[in-house]
């Protein structure tokens, strides 16, 4: 259940609204960084771009007015549900 | 993290370095007791990564801002001057980039130090400038609602305020600032809008300004008001600040978009990525002849004019043999330095270089780096000393030392008049492809080797010596911008004083003492045996001979020993070194090329260029990894596995061509 409704899953271009975050799985540092960047449960994410054709990792998302780029191992961290 | 007391002082004793950049004691005793004129205010400019923190603090000190030894991008203590309107000449501090003062890597650490007057050397500010992008509010006003309860007297610069227009956002800045009980400036850095009213806004902060006191006590009363960082959720109320504060919103960054859609095409953004940097060592390359000729014909009419104006004597071979022709020959790579920085500069300014970090992401990952590693790394290119300090914001610290002992194996600037020499003398100037030239071709070759020992030593340290849980790759991607011209020119001046300065100093010192060691003692032609020259009995020339038994196997002759030397200072020394050991030798002067191409083999030449893809010689390098690894472990590390790699690829090289029938 979890895998497909990840950031990590979603398509390009789909936008979707953060529903839970798994900050266990995320290193301290790492789970600063992402709440700084806003993402929050109720924000709106977009992923825009995939690096590479094959790995499609890390992964360029719009939030709030920013484009960050986050690893797939952090988006699958993060459960949203489609708008 | 406690909310700032305010202005409680502190005071600065033996910690205090002396000098004009850190004025003594700062025994303030509130807003009011403004500074005397030798007190310069101090005043420090914080915000967000992306909030166009850089350009400001350019457009406020011009030219009047000291950067260190090595500028890199808002890592090092960067400070300048700027006059306030009553006159008063008042002290701007760029600190780095940060979201919060809660600090996650080094450099972040610095501000949140600084700003809470922790810092060892650098003392609380007077004032704060506390930069924002206008059209990112949500997220910027986070970190300014923490440095505003410090207490510190705060000016906002609502910077950016053109493009936030552009994206289609009205914003009302006075109600930001009722909000925020601080003022609030609306600013264009980069076209220096709003910067009169930014000065007298500190200068009434620094004043303090009744009508901003009481905004600022009304405001630490309020229930939703300023409570320390910790008991208040900052991304709540930053967002309700924001709604006040827009006005209305429309969709945002259409440019951006459609330009991702190309720079991050899995597979044109690839190509893009490629054909940059390859038009980048082409400029290096073919754009630089002319200038750089210009260059060496001038060193050629100053040294005929020497020698035309003194009498032959000890002095005048000094001036021509030692120090003009080693000054002159490192001098020329001036053009090329401008050129490759000039690209660095470019790409950073634009916005392009992170989206390169998130496209080298992948491949960094398999070697255990991050693409954050990346434009450290990219820097390198550049010099390796700014490039290890823009490692401070790699979080993971082994993923940082990892990038740190890796950084050398980036070719530097100095090797390029190494490379470029050799190139010259020994790869014939034509061209495989029309428009891509055999000499651009190897030199793109040899940073790629580089790049590629570099991977192989990064996977090889972490599973060994550097082992941990490993980095990962979080980053903004700003807004692309056209980068600003005065921007670019401030960051070349700088760049190439440096470079000046080495010249002017190490090398011509350099270059005098070898002069030195390789004249004395002085033989007549009568003197010499058959096929001696005055090399052979200098005193130079037996160091070298000792040296060389241990290159000799790698293929160096004794020239390159005796050059290599005095290249442990910098690598282009050994341009210097070789033109002045070859000048001893021919005092009718002339291009440092022909002698090479005729006393040196194509392996030879092969190995040369190898041994200096990896061999550690740069004084600087090694001083700053001590510097920042703090200890001499490290540097050792890394100085020994360089020489070691380098006496094994020089070798392999050597032997390789020589097996070949080169």
């Amino acid at each position: 259940m979890r895998d497909m409704n990840t950031l990590a899953a979603l398509k390009l271009s789909t936008p979707a609204q953060i529903i839970a975050i798994d900050w266990d799985v995320l290193g301290e540092a790492e789970a600063q960084r992402l709440q700084s960047f806003g993402f929050e449960i109720g924000a709106q994410v977009e992923p825009l771009h995939h690096a590479g054709l094959f790995a499609r990792d890390p992964i360029a998302c719009k939030i709030g007015r920013m484009t960050v780029a986050v690893r797939r191992a952090v988006a699958a961290a993060i459960q949203v549900a489609p708008l | 993290m406690k909310r700032g007391s305010g202005h409680h002082h502190r005071r600065f004793g033996a910690h205090h370095p002396v000098g004009a950049h850190y004025p003594a004691g700062h025994a303030r005793h509130g807003h009011h007791d403004r500074p005397d004129h030798h007190d310069a205010p101090r005043i420090a400019l914080v915000g967000n990564p992306n909030a166009g923190k850089s350009a400001l603090f350019n457009a406020l000190t011009g030219a009047r801002q000291r950067t260190g030894n090595y500028p890199g991008v808002t890592v090092e203590r960067k400070a300048g001057l700027f006059a306030l309107p009553d006159g008063t000449i008042a002290k701007l501090i760029d600190l780095p980039g940060t979201y919060s003062l809660s600090p996650i890597s080094p450099d972040e650490a610095v501000t949140r130090d600084v700003v809470m007057g922790t810092h060892s050397l650098e003392p609380q500010p007077d004032a704060i400038i506390i930069v924002v992008d206008a059209a990112n509010l949500d997220i910027h006003l986070r970190f300014a609602l923490e440095v505003i309860a410090l207490g510190l007297p705060c000016v906002v610069a609502l910077n950016m305020v053109d493009l936030a227009t552009r994206d289609g956002l009205t914003l009302d800045a006075a109600r930001l600032a009722s909000e925020l009980g601080v003022p609030v400036i609306e600013t264009v850095a980069v076209r220096k809008r709003g910067l009169a009213e930014l000065d007298a806004a500190v200068l009434s902060v620094l004043n303090g300004d009744p009508v901003f006191l009481r905004k600022q006590e009304s405001s630490l009363n309020k229930d939703s008001g300023l409570l320390p960082p910790q008991e208040l959720n900052v991304a709540t109320e930053a967002r309700r600040v924001a709604r006040a504060a827009i006005l209305h919103e429309a969709p945002a960054r259409q440019w951006t978009r459609m330009i991702d859609s190309v720079a991050l095409h899995p597979v044109f953004g690839s190509v893009l990525l490629l054909a940059t940097l390859f038009v980048m060592f082409q400029a290096v390359f073919t754009g630089a002849k002319i200038p750089q000729q210009w260059i060496s014909d001038g060193i050629t009419a100053l040294q005929a004019e020497v020698r035309h104006g003194l009498p032959p004597s000890l002095l005048r071979s000094a001036l021509t043999d030692g120090v003009i022709t080693g000054v002159g020959a490192v001098l020329a790579f001036i053009p090329q330095i401008l050129i490759l920085f000039l690209f660095i500069l470019s790409l950073e300014a634009s916005g392009y270089m992170v989206r390169a970090a998130f496209l080298m992401d992948r491949l960094m990952a398999r070697v255990g780096l991050s693409g954050r590693a990346f434009i450290p790394l990219l820097s390198s290119f550049a010099c390796a000393v700014p490039g290890i300090m823009a490692t401070r914001t790699i979080e993971d610290p082994k993923d940082r030392l990892t990038t740190m002992l890796i950084a050398p194996l980036m070719t530097c600037s100095a090797r390029l008049p190494v490379y470029t020499i050799i190139i010259g003398a020994f790869i014939p100037a034509r061209n495989v492809a029309p428009g891509v030239g055999l000499q651009g071709l190897v030199l793109l070759g040899l940073y790629l080797f580089g790049v590629v020992g570099a991977l192989v030593v990064a996977l090889v340290l972490r599973r060994t010596v550097t082992r941990s849980q490993g980095a990962g790759f979080m980053m903004e991607m700003p807004r692309y911008q056209w980068p600003v011209w005065r921007d670019l020119a401030l960051g070349l001046w700088q760049r190439v004083m440096i470079f000046l300065k080495r010249a002017g100093t190490l090398i011509a010192g350099t270059s005098f003492v070898l002069w030195v060691l390789l004249s004395f003692p002085r033989a007549t032609p009568v003197q010499l045996a058959a096929g001696q020259t005055q090399v052979d009995v200098s005193v130079a020339g037996h160091l070298a001979d000792g040296v060389a038994v241990v290159l000799r196997p790698i293929g160096f002759n004794r020239e390159i020993a005796l050059a290599l030397i005095p290249a442990m200072a910098a690598r282009e020394v050994a341009v210097s070194a070789l033109a002045t050991a070859y000048a001893a030798d021919d005092p009718q002067g002339g291009g440092l090329g022909k002698p090479l191409a005729s006393r040196w083999s194509l392996p030879t030449a092969l190995a040369f260029l190898a041994w200096f893809v990896f061999a550690p010689q740069c004084m600087s390098t090694i001083a700053v990894i001590r510097r920042e690894t703090n200890g001499w472990k490290w540097p050792a590390f890394m100085v020994a596995y360089l020489f070691g790699l380098a006496y094994i690829a020089a070798g392999l090289t050597y032997w390789v061509a020589r097996a070949a029938g080169l």
